[in-house]
């Protein structure tokens, strides 16, 4: 990363630095920390309903996340081989619908296959953590079977929003502020999603039966709610979440089977820290987590050199940690939290 | 359960798991179908024998019944399986042999949420309420089964226990206990159900409160809706009823109607004390 080109006048008391420090913090830190925890809160809500609802952490959903993404990706290349194109927005937005009702119809079969066996059972709880791993290494394996293990753009819409150049020329600064398109998108359906929810559980007939199951069981049934439709609703929601959130962050980054299962980790870590079966913790938790990680992950030294006297200028590139790392960020707020506040940022109601 | 069939090992790392708020009950499936059975009383559980799960029996050909317009109940020592009875009735556990009839028809292979549309509400002992949701909310859900406007039903019972609609927006699980039992009684008249089925109402309430819950209850009764109570507090339950049980041990050891044993010697030595 190159220092900030500067003229050779003297510094320090110049209000530009100021302002360029601002644009290079928010280029390379916040919208990119905004668009990341926006992805992180709707996988961590998907997270947060199996936990709150179905009462179990539900490891196979990184992967339905990956497999939600694959159906999207397909039928995207479908409809683009058809000519159909939404541009200037990605066609990957018009295939959504389909990958959440592929994902549903997965989902919803592996339930009754496998989960719906267990619950009969009356298993507890982390049994079903335990067959949940199983799904996710099945599902894993058939993502990578159907669409390979390598990475895959699929973002075909209009690449910038405002370019780092426009940026530059616009207003004169130093630093440029790149806004990408799938990132203005990502925060705007994640806004939608979340809002939608939100009604959807407090408001609804439906949504408050799921509640109602998720407070109380057998009280739910003396009610005459049918534990199976709350079942199915939960997992058809949770689809929708998780298709969404994939098909966001591989449209924002790239699609590859790894990395999904790779986010298991902040999304779990998102859910925990604003404290499981908590919908508005999970929201909480993705910006708390994505902010964390890439502010440690980020050279400071740009941002320092504007805003620090020369003398004080630093010479390393002020990175707390390399970005190989940036998962050892999760693990250690996940580890903070749960010996510090084990229930959670919000407490979770229900933990 | 206590233990059941996967035992406990992990169970309590809440990080990933959720044990709170779990059914217990191992309900009859969805999927059982009704049928004619003419005569008899409104409602009876007849020779209902059975257990949780794949455990031993609690039940022994035990009966229970409640009549029209009457007060039934249920008394006995604990661990006689007067919980159980009434579970059993409601279709929370499978019975191996015997009978649950309503109003003419055999329901025993119905499913309870289908039992809740035919007109049967039940308040069971404990976790009776939704404590994370409102007042409101708790009633609204007592109405799930329903289509049509209940509006007048949440008055009718916001009349019935007045500190209620003062509460209505508060959480459940931050009232007290007698509210609580207002509530869990409140929601189980949402449904307008055509018996109601009461698990110790008065359980861990205070005296002055127990009294109350009495009076409404007897209020709730003198409307024509039969309601079918187990009770702790032996005495005070057998001069309301019309109709009592005495349970030990899962079998039926005394019936008769209140009046008659209150009065009967052996009932009053082993459990009313002397």
């Amino acid at each position: 990363m190159r220092p900030a080109a500067r003229s050779g006048t003297e510094r320090g008391a110049d209000p530009m630095d100021a302002l360029n420090a601002l644009v290079a913090l928010a280029n390379f830190v916040l919208i990119p920390a905004m668009a990341y925890g926006s992805q992180l809160a709707l996988g961590a809500l998907g997270v947060t309903l199996i936990y709150g609802i179905l009462r179990f952490s539900n490891f196979a959903h990184g992967d339905t996340m990956a497999i939600g993404t694959m159906i999207t990706i397909l039928v995207t290349w479908g409809l683009q081989a058809l000519g159909v194109s939404l541009s200037p927005l990605p066609t990957a937005l018009l295939a959504i619908p389909f990958g959440i009702a592929g994902t549903a119809l997965l989902v919803l079969g592996t339930d009754r296959l496998i989960y719906r066996f267990y619950r009969e059972q009356k298993a507890k709880p982390v049994i079903l953590v335990i067959v949940s791993m199983g799904v996710m290494f099945i599902y894993n394996g058939l993502t990578r079977f159907v669409i390979g293990p390598n990475d895959q753009d699929f973002d075909d819409g209009t690449r910038f929003l405002i370019s780092a150049r426009d940026f530059k020329a616009m207003t004169g600064l130093d630093e440029g502020l790149a806004l990408k398109s799938t990132q203005a998108i990502t925060v705007v359906t994640a806004v939608i999603v979340v809002a939608l929810l939100f009604w959807f559980l407090n408001r609804t007939r439906t949504g408050k039966s799921m509640r109602a199951y998720s407070d109380n069981e057998d009280l739910a049934l003396l009610s005459g709610i049918n534990p199976e439709r709350v079942v199915t609703v939960t997992w058809i929601i949770v689809s929708a979440l998780a298709v969404v959130a994939g098909t966001l962050y591989g449209l924002d980054k790239s699609f590859k089977p790894f990395t999904y299962f790779q986010l298991l980790l902040p999304i779990f870590a998102s859910a925990i820290v604003g404290g499981l079966g908590s919908p508005l913790g999970a929201i909480a938790g993705g910006f708390i987590i994505a902010f964390s990680e890439v502010g440690i992950t980020y050279a400071w030294k740009k941002v320092a050199t504007y805003l620090l006297p020369e003398a004080l200028e630093p010479s390393g590139l002020v990175q707390l940690m390399s970005t190989d790392y940036k998962f050892a960020v999760s693990f250690v707020i996940l580890i903070i939290v749960l010996l510090f506040r084990p229930t959670g940022l919000f407490k979770g109601k229900s933990v | 359960m206590s233990g059941g069939d996967y035992g406990d090992r992990g169970n309590r790392d809440l990080s990933i798991a959720k044990p709170g708020g779990m059914g217990e009950a191992r309900p009859v499936r969805e999927g059982g179908h009704e049928h004619a059975a003419p005569g008899g009383p409104f409602l009876i559980g007849e020779a209902m024998t059975g257990g949780y799960g794949r455990g031993a029996d609690i039940l022994h050909s035990c009966t229970i019944a409640v009549e029209r317009g009457e007060i039934a109940v249920i008394v006995g020592p604990n661990g006689a399986g007067k919980s159980t009875a009434m579970k059993a009735v409601f279709g929370m556990l499978n019975l191996r042999e015997g009978s649950v009839r309503l109003d003419g028809e055999d329901i025993t292979e119905l499913s309870p949420q289908a039992r809740v549309r035919k007109g049967m509400g039940f308040v069971p002992q404990t976790h009776n309420i939704f404590t994370s949701m409102t007042v409101e909310e708790n009633l609204e859900m007592g109405a799930f089964i329903r289509d049509d406007d209940f509006r007048g039903t949440m008055a009718q019972v916001y009349d019935l226990f007045p500190i209620l609609k003062e509460k209505r927006r508060q959480a459940a699980g931050e009232l007290s206990g007698g509210q609580r039992q207002q509530v869990a009684v409140g929601r189980a008249l949402m449904t307008q159900p055509k018996v109601l089925m009461l698990d110790e109402p008065t359980a861990g309430v205070s005296p002055i409160v127990m009294d109350e819950l009495f009076d409404r209850i007897i209020e709730v009764a003198r409307t024509g809706l039969p309601v079918l109570m187990v009770e702790q507090n032996a005495r005070q339950a057998l001069e309301i009823a019309d109709k009592a049980y005495v349970l030990v041990q899962g079998r039926n050891a005394h019936t008769g109607t209140g009046k008659e044993l209150l009065a009967d010697d052996e009932v009053r030595r082993s459990f009313l004390g002397g």
